[in-house]
């Protein structure tokens, strides 16, 4: 295998250690405002901080550590990973352990994690992997293999039940289709087919609570102290905020505790009351520059299998941002998704940052042919 | 495979379709952007007001601060309701330990019920764990020192102290003063129709009886607000305002707290009442119904038994009898009747008649007989006010006719409310034609007219109503309403309320009144005088008339005899007076339920009400003493 750095003149400290600058700026402005937005929302608890800074510490460690490894390794790798990401999900089908009502977890002895976490990076490889086999556009025959390979895990995931985990997956899985080129006419066709499948979904494979979820969307008031309470009070919190918002640790939807889960899923809502649209518009810019970059890194990449894995975790990355303000500000239903660097906790957060290593692994090692 | 023959050609192709693919994918991203920013544009801009407005309704609470009330002095500055701390033992749950131990332990150190706990289990389910709950809900001061020192050993248990209504005089002004309780529903309807239920927000107590109803707006005071911060469980966090409450009005009452101790001493255990008034103003002096009860009872809530034992007992306690009880009026109204009788040209001051002790009409076959079986003699008005003469009365009725005599007892205010402020008020019976007919749709006969000449067939009054009208002869005719409200108590200094006058008697002759208060005044002072031997020895010169109320009619022929009749068919004794003659300052009404004679039973009250009023004077002028001789005849009217 050859490896040739492409101008050794211009090679900079960050892309001697495969780190993409931009992007790691970005990432870090993000990880500090969740910290100061964390510290706010979680009661001005410096355990929370002090936890929450070890777990970014582990996050960037896997993120500089997966950037090390070229490209080629993954490329290699996507089938394996997919494969006994698809067993553990069957695992945790069948020895699962629960929690929060919901079978996700796998026991392996030292550790307890979620398969699902690994499948959010396993589902775009393979699929990256599967279709860049083919010449691009693909054909219809290999793209609905590729939504078979989407529609497995998701569908095991989707059993746990984690509704939230599960569309993210899904979507990862289609980005990476899109992005190969999927006929039009096929989108419009899943589409329609997606949405004659939804009553199916309704009656047959969703759960009680997430019909809920999904009427108390639609309609919040209905059920003001029960299940429609942490939409409006998540409303309240933000609409509330106005335009320059209430200030610092003034928010008074979260720091009186009107406002649930507030350092978790909800903690947009405490930042858009403590610094207002403006906070807000910032905080999308930021968002916003990282998906440019993530997809610049995509459009830069030396072939089909990295480029439509760069920019498959790059928009996965982008849903996770529109989710959970969509779901926090009314616009979606309540699904269990944190906001990506800035929500309190661990698993979602070392997925991502694995997912940036990549990333940064197919920015900054490149080689001058892009032959196999 | 054919794929490594077309790789390098397709190369550019794909990267093409890639970089097309992404800018589509960026617009999406753009295009959710957008959506997010304007759905939150909308939120914090458009509807930033609404949200707000949620916003502060969920952190702000305003609670309502109940005002302090008013307190109530007699005319001296002697405090007669007052807001007494009381002590109740609270726990807060959350702060406690082990609940179960530290109730224990409690239990060992102060007496707490089984019910107590159950009651206090109960309320520990429906609060909120930071939210204080009582347990024992009144401690006595020992109770109170012994927590407090082994209060460290209990932490989340404190004593708390509130503010609760309290009468040191007990019942000594329960009729009079009244009481406050707690709010029930009934209150709480009435508050609500009238408007008044936010002013109540915080209250618990309201005016029940007496004074402490009549002037409840006065005394409560205006509601207060605290704005606080609440959290999501309702814990406050700080006070954001707070409006203080503004106290209810002191009161000053023209209430003598002496006098109606005097009152209840006097009393003793006789059913009856006592009605003490300035003749100059219409101030109530005292106001003393006998038997009373403690008013204290009623503020935490009396207990079902005691509270049975009063309604039911046949002394009947619970009714004011200076105001409420309705007794004929008997020889007490003859100097009344007799002014009429002078100002109508009925008869002359010098008017003489010969009485044989019995009373005939023509046409008639009934004999009135007089109380003295052998008649008075010849008396003229003076002397026949003087020995209370029926037969002067019966004669003077029958000439008057019923319709002056309603109508000019109806302008001394008989049949009707004085006015007094206190609810608990009768307004006894005026006997006319109209009311005969609308109560017995009968018509008036003449024999009706002849009782009415000695207060007695239809007639009933209230004590008050006697006494206010007594104030009425000795003013001549100037009416005041009864007034307990002296005036309004603001830092030390009485802003007096001014004496509120009614329509007064328009008589065109006065030297009438001063026939009618002479002869009054010969009641207590001269010779036959039917209250001369209950003031023989006074040290003032006081006015006054006796009555005895017949409650039943005595067969033509019998004798009236107390000892034969049960006790409460026996006769009323009733009084009236003021003194000193010459120059009024207490007006009396002394009514005593089946004790007999109003000269032997009432009047004696009476003059030990005045003996107690005028202890202290030497201003005073007495008669020197006369003839001891004692004119020992039985004295009945």
């Amino acid at each position: 295998m050859l490896r040739t750095k492409i101008d050794p003149n211009k090679q900079s400290i960050f892309s001697r250690v495969h780190i993409d600058g931009p992007l790691l700026l970005g990432l870090l402005v993000l990880m500090s405002v969740g910290l100061v937005t964390i510290y706010a929302a979680g009661g001005q608890d410096w355990g929370l901080i002090q936890r929450q800074v070890v777990r970014l510490g582990v996050a960037l460690t896997v993120m500089f550590a997966l950037a090390q490894v070229p490209p080629l390794a993954y490329k290699r790798l996507s089938i394996y990973f997919y494969i006994i990401g698809v067993l553990m999900l069957v695992g945790v089908l069948f020895f699962g352990v629960m929690g929060k009502g919901a079978q996700r977890w796998l026991d392996l002895g030292f550790v307890r994690f979620q398969p699902s976490e690994i499948m959010k990076l396993a589902v775009p490889m393979m699929i990256a992997w599967y279709i860049s086999r083919f010449n691009l556009p693909p054909r219809n025959i290999p793209v609905l293999i590729g939504f078979l390979l989407v529609g497995i895990p998701t569908l095991l995931i989707a059993k746990q039940p984690d509704l939230g985990t599960s569309l993210l997956i899904a979507s990862s899985g289609v980005f990476a289709l899109f992005l190969a080129g999927m006929a039009w006419r096929l989108i419009v066709f899943i589409a329609l087919a997606g949405s004659a499948f939804a009553p199916i979904m309704w009656f047959f494979l969703m759960k009680e609570y997430q019909k809920q979820r999904v009427l108390t969307f639609l309609n919040p008031e209905s059920d003001p102290l029960g299940s429609g309470y942490h939409i409006i009070q998540s409303k309240i919190a933000i609409g509330s905020g106005g335009v320059e918002g209430k200030g610092w640790l003034q928010g008074t939807q979260s720091q009186l505790e009107f406002l649930p889960e507030r350092h978790t899923d909800f903690i947009f809502a405490v930042f858009s009351e403590e610094f207002g649209l403006f906070g807000v518009i910032g905080l999308l810019a930021i968002y916003a520059f990282i998906v440019i970059r993530g997809m610049l890194i995509a459009m830069r990449a030396q072939e089909g299998y990295t480029k439509l894995l760069a920019g498959s975790i790059t928009l996965t990355f982008f849903v996770y941002v529109f989710v959970n303000m969509g779901m926090v500000s009314g616009l979606l239903p309540v699904v269990g998704v944190p906001l990506p660097l800035i929500s309190y906790g661990g698993t979602s957060m070392v997925t991502l940052l694995a997912g940036f290593g990549i990333l940064m692994s197919i920015s900054t090692q490149k080689r001058l042919l892009s032959r196999q | 495979m054919a794929k490594n023959r077309v790789t390098i050609k397709d190369h550019t192709a794909e990267a093409n379709l890639f970089a097309r693919r992404t800018v589509i994918a960026l617009l999406v991203v753009g295009l959710m952007l957008v959506m997010i920013v304007s759905n939150l544009y909308y939120l914090q801009v458009t509807r930033f007001e609404a949200y707000q407005t949620r916003s502060n309704g969920n952190r702000i609470k305003v609670l309502p601060v109940a005002p302090n009330r008013g307190l109530i002095y007699d005319r001296n500055g002697v405090l007669l309701a007052e807001n007494k701390p009381v002590f109740a033992l609270e726990v807060i749950p959350e702060e406690v330990e082990d609940l179960e131990n530290t109730l224990i332990e409690l239990g060992q150190l102060l007496y707490i019920d089984d019910e107590e706990i159950a009651d206090f289990k109960q309320e520990l389910k429906r609060q909120r764990r930071f939210k204080p709950v009582a347990l024992r809900n009144r401690l006595n001061v020992q109770e109170v020192a012994i927590f407090s020192a082994n209060q460290h050993k209990f932490p989340g248990v404190t004593v708390e102290a509130r503010l609760a209504r309290h009468y040191p005089y007990q019942a000594a002004l329960t009729h009079m003063l009244g009481y406050v309780a707690r709010i029930n529903k009934k209150d709480l309807q009435k508050l609500s129709e009238g408007g008044l239920d936010a002013n109540y927000a915080a209250t618990h107590f309201i005016g029940k009886l007496g004074v402490e109803k009549y002037h409840e707006e006065l005394l409560h005071g205006q509601v207060g607000y605290q704005e606080v911060e609440v959290n999501s469980q309702g814990r406050i966090i700080r006070t954001l305002n707070f409006e203080p409450p503004i106290p209810g009005q002191d009161l000053v009452l023209n209430i003598d707290v002496n006098m109606q101790l005097e009152a209840q001493k006097v009393l003793e255990d006789r059913r009856g009442s006592i009605v003490v008034l300035d003749p100059n103003n219409g101030g109530v002096i005292a106001l003393y119904s006998n038997p009373s009860y403690d008013p204290n009872l009623f503020v935490h809530g009396i207990s079902s038994k005691n509270y049975r034992g009063l309604l039911e007992s046949t002394d009947r306690p619970l009714i004011n009898r200076a105001t409420q009880g309705q007794y004929p009026p008997a020889s007490t109204v003859k100097p009344h009747l007799a002014l009429v009788g002078l100002e109508e040209e009925i008869i002359t001051p010098e008017f003489k008649m010969y009485d044989r002790g019995r009373y005939q009409l023509k046409n008639v076959s009934h004999i009135w007989r007089d109380w003295n079986p052998w008649g008075h003699g010849w008396v003229n008005v003076t002397s026949a006010i003087e020995q209370s003469c029926d037969t002067f009365f019966w004669d003077m009725a029958y000439r008057l006719g019923i319709d002056r005599i309603s109508e000019s007892m109806g302008e001394f205010g008989f049949g009707e409310y004085t006015g007094i402020d206190l609810y608990e008020e009768s307004d006894g019976i005026l006997p006319s034609r109209g009311l005969k007919r609308a109560r017995e749709n009968q018509p008036w006969y003449i024999g009706d007219t002849i009782s009415v000449g000695i207060g007695q067939g239809y007639w009933t009054a209230t004590p008050l109503q006697l006494v206010q009208s007594v104030t009425t002869l000795i003013n001549k005719g100037t009416r005041y309403v009864p007034q307990i409200k002296r005036g309004k108590w603001n830092s030390g200094d009485v802003v007096l309320e001014p004496a509120k006058e009614l329509r007064p008697i328009a008589m065109q002759n006065e030297a009438n009144w001063d026939v009618v208060l002479d002869a009054m005044y010969g009641t207590v002072n001269r010779e036959k005088g039917g209250a001369r031997d209950a003031f023989k020895g006074a040290k003032y010169l006081s006015a006054g008339k006796t009555g005895t109320a017949q409650l039943v009619s005595i067969a033509q022929d019998a004798k009236y005899d107390a000892d034969s009749l049960a006790e409460h068919l026996r006769d009323n004794a009733m009084y009236v007076g003021y003194a000193p003659y010459d120059a009024p300052e207490i007006a009396i009404a002394v009514a005593l339920e089946n004790a007999g004679g109003g000269g032997k039973n009432a009047a004696p009250i009476a003059r030990q009400m005045m003996d107690y009023f005028f202890k202290d004077r030497t201003d005073l002028v007495s008669i020197p003493p006369e003839q001891e001789q004692d004119d020992s005849e039985e004295e009945l009217n």
